[in-house]
């Protein structure tokens, strides 16, 4: 009975190509004292139809989110500019706005639109930025995030984060309480434009970006059990690539693209192996009879961190990776309390965000590896798989609201915080990819 | 060359179908005495069954330790399962919600084998045994509190072919 219910098991994975997009909300739950004040005049358009996406709305709520800027309220503006010719100093001067930004939207002849805008510094009264851009109808999401992204990057001297996406996992009871439905998903890095790229009535969990941005590794139980596999985010295309006995868990993508990071208990006991993703060879890279799982790597590709109980309870550990995967020395990272896991290291390497306990909440930690110094970032309990946006400024998780799985973002400096709520079911398991390539 | 002995009289015994009970004492003496370990052998029929129906094994926060009071029934599972050379078990491991997800998951598999151990140190054939963990993911109780979580650390018993 339980083998032919295997079976079928097996048989029902759906694949969904669809394009949903999700009900969502963010609630800022936390704004930032001192955040810089900016004014974002609504760009000039003047088409005969409604603007097919709201591009302000969009840079507006992506500078917000990043708890760096404080976008003054559209009733606010004293004035609305469109061109920076007109843009009157004084005036925004007496608003203590630092900065200024103005644009506009045209509809090309070919259907496709222009977006200019200008960015100004209000003080030294001059111009910071200034582009146009070119974009489909279908793209103009995305072209307000990378005016974000450069707005962000003039004035705060870092790379932005918004043009990038996030993977989840998504889980929704069928009828009877026992059913559960798994999806795998993608979304903008504000939630929107959510795309499920796999689907299934098993646990989907730990997806893994490509450092290319085009892969995600991840574990699905499809087959009744944990098996690895890799999934083209664009075309689909699914391929397993381990099946041992016992565990094939925990992927994390290397910085070169070439290896996986996984945990096989296939010699008895969960340890870190690094697999070929072309080959399938494997270098085994912990020794222990404990439990060594959830690998990270550090950006040079030269280190991994690590889940272990060897000394007791769960904790982080450091091992250096020789050549050809020859592992190194194996040296203790987290010290300060009795639970630290799922280790997420900064895109500098410079500062591993984890699951850290304190009394009986789980929250999320971040240790400074040079100081050694451990800060608390949240404050909600049961927060886990911490993930850095690709600029290091946030780190998305999931934590638990209102009985429900949400997820979560906050600054590093754990200043600013805010909650992405989808309508549907629990989301959890957040993984935000790296830069864009395509 | 005594385990040969021993599997040989359980795939005999089980053939015939004759006194399943038997052979489960039988392999069991025998696996003690091989192990070295001392296991009470004599238990009463009616406790056997009580303990047969117990399929859930539950576990303290982050421990695969298995409490001794489940010593009993896990003494009677073994028994059950060396008599029955057909029968396969699947011991399927969970944790609580609690901590990381991939931890949880490598957590039920060091109980689900803490169990296998057990029985196999009784005198099941480990290819009886199969272990798979599930983690956090399938919980039986959905509270966020310790009532709900002790009873998501657990093992269950999966019995095949029933």
């Amino acid at each position: 009975m339980l083998l032919l219910k295997k079976i079928i098991t097996a048989v029902v994975v759906y694949i969904f190509t669809s394009q949903v997009h999700a009900a969502l909300t963010i609630d800022i739950t936390q704004g930032v004292e001192g955040a810089l004040p900016i004014a974002i005049v609504p760009f000039v358009w003047e088409g005969n139809q409604d603007l097919p996406e709201d591009v302000t709305a969009v840079i507006r709520a992506d500078l917000q989110r990043s708890g760096r800027f404080a976008p003054v309220a559209d009733e606010d503006l004293v004035d609305r500019p469109t061109v920076g010719s007109k843009v009157n100093f004084q005036t925004w001067r007496v608003l203590n706005v630092d900065n200024l930004v103005v644009g506009k939207i045209v509809l090309l002849k070919d259907g496709n639109y222009q977006v200019q805008f200008q960015l100004f510094d209000i003080y030294k009264a001059i111009q910071l930025a200034g582009y146009s851009i070119k974009s489909s109808k279908k793209g103009l999401r995305r072209t307000a995030h990378r005016i974000s992204d450069i707005i962000y990057e003039k004035l705060m001297g870092v790379k932005g984060a918004f043009d990038t996406q996030i993977a989840y996992v998504t889980v929704i009871k069928k009828g009877e309480a026992k059913t559960k439905l798994y999806k795998l998903a993608v979304a903008d890095s504000d939630g929107h434009n959510e795309r499920i790229i796999y689907s299934s009535i098993q646990p989907v969990l730990s997806p893994s970006w490509s450092p290319d941005g085009r892969f995600i590794a991840y574990v699905a139980y499809a087959r009744g059990r944990p098996e690895l596999y890799i999934q083209n985010v664009y075309t689909r295309r699914t391929k397993r690539l381990t099946s041992y006995q016992g565990l094939n868990n925990a992927p994390a993508w290397s910085p070169n693209g070439k290896n996986l990071a996984v945990t096989l208990s296939k010699d008895g006991n969960p340890e870190i192996y690094i697999l070929d993703v072309e080959t399938s060879k494997l270098t085994r890279i912990t020794r222990n009879y404990a439990i060594d799982t959830e690998p990270a790597w550090f950006p040079d590709g030269k280190g991994l961190v690590f889940t272990s109980d060897r000394g007791g309870g769960p904790q982080i550990y450091q091992v250096d990776l020789g050549r050809r995967g020859a592992s190194g020395k194996v040296k203790r990272l987290s010290y300060e309390g009795s639970y630290n896991a799922r280790a997420s290291i900064s895109p500098d390497g410079k500062k591993v965000a984890m699951v850290h306990r304190v009394d009986d909440a789980f929250h999320i930690g971040v240790l400074d590896l040079k100081t050694e110094h451990m800060t608390v970032l949240t404050e909600s309990n049961l927060d886990e798989s911490p993930s850095f946006a690709p600029n290091g400024s946030m780190i998305i998780y999931a934590t638990e609201y209102d009985n429900k799985g949400v997820l979560s973002a906050v600054s590093v400096d754990g200043r600013a915080r805010q909650r992405l709520s989808f309508q549907k079911g629990d989301v959890r398991e957040p993984a935000w990819s790296p830069f864009k390539t395509r | 060359m005594r385990r040969l002995l021993e599997l040989l009289l359980i795939s005999a015994l089980s053939l015939t179908m004759a006194a399943c009970s038997t052979a489960g004492k039988k392999d069991e003496e025998a696996s003690a005495e091989a192990e070295g370990t001392a296991t009470e052998a004599g238990m009463l029929a009616g406790d056997s069954e009580e303990n047969l129906s117990k399929r859930v094994i539950y576990f303290e926060f982050d421990s695969s330790v298995v409490k001794s009071e489940y010593q009993d029934v896990l003494t009677a599972h073994a028994e059950y399962i060396a008599g029955h050379a057909d029968i396969t078990v699947v011991l399927e491991g969970h944790a609580d919600e609690r901590g990381s997800r991939e931890y949880n998951i490598a957590l039920g598999e060091r109980r689900a084998k803490a169990v296998q151990q057990l029985l196999t140190l009784q005198g099941v054939a480990q290819k009886q045994l199969q272990v798979i963990s599930f983690g956090e993911e399938r919980p039986v109780a959905l509270g966020h509190d310790e009532s709900a979580w002790s009873l998501n650390r657990r093992v269950e018993l999966l019995y095949s072919g029933e």
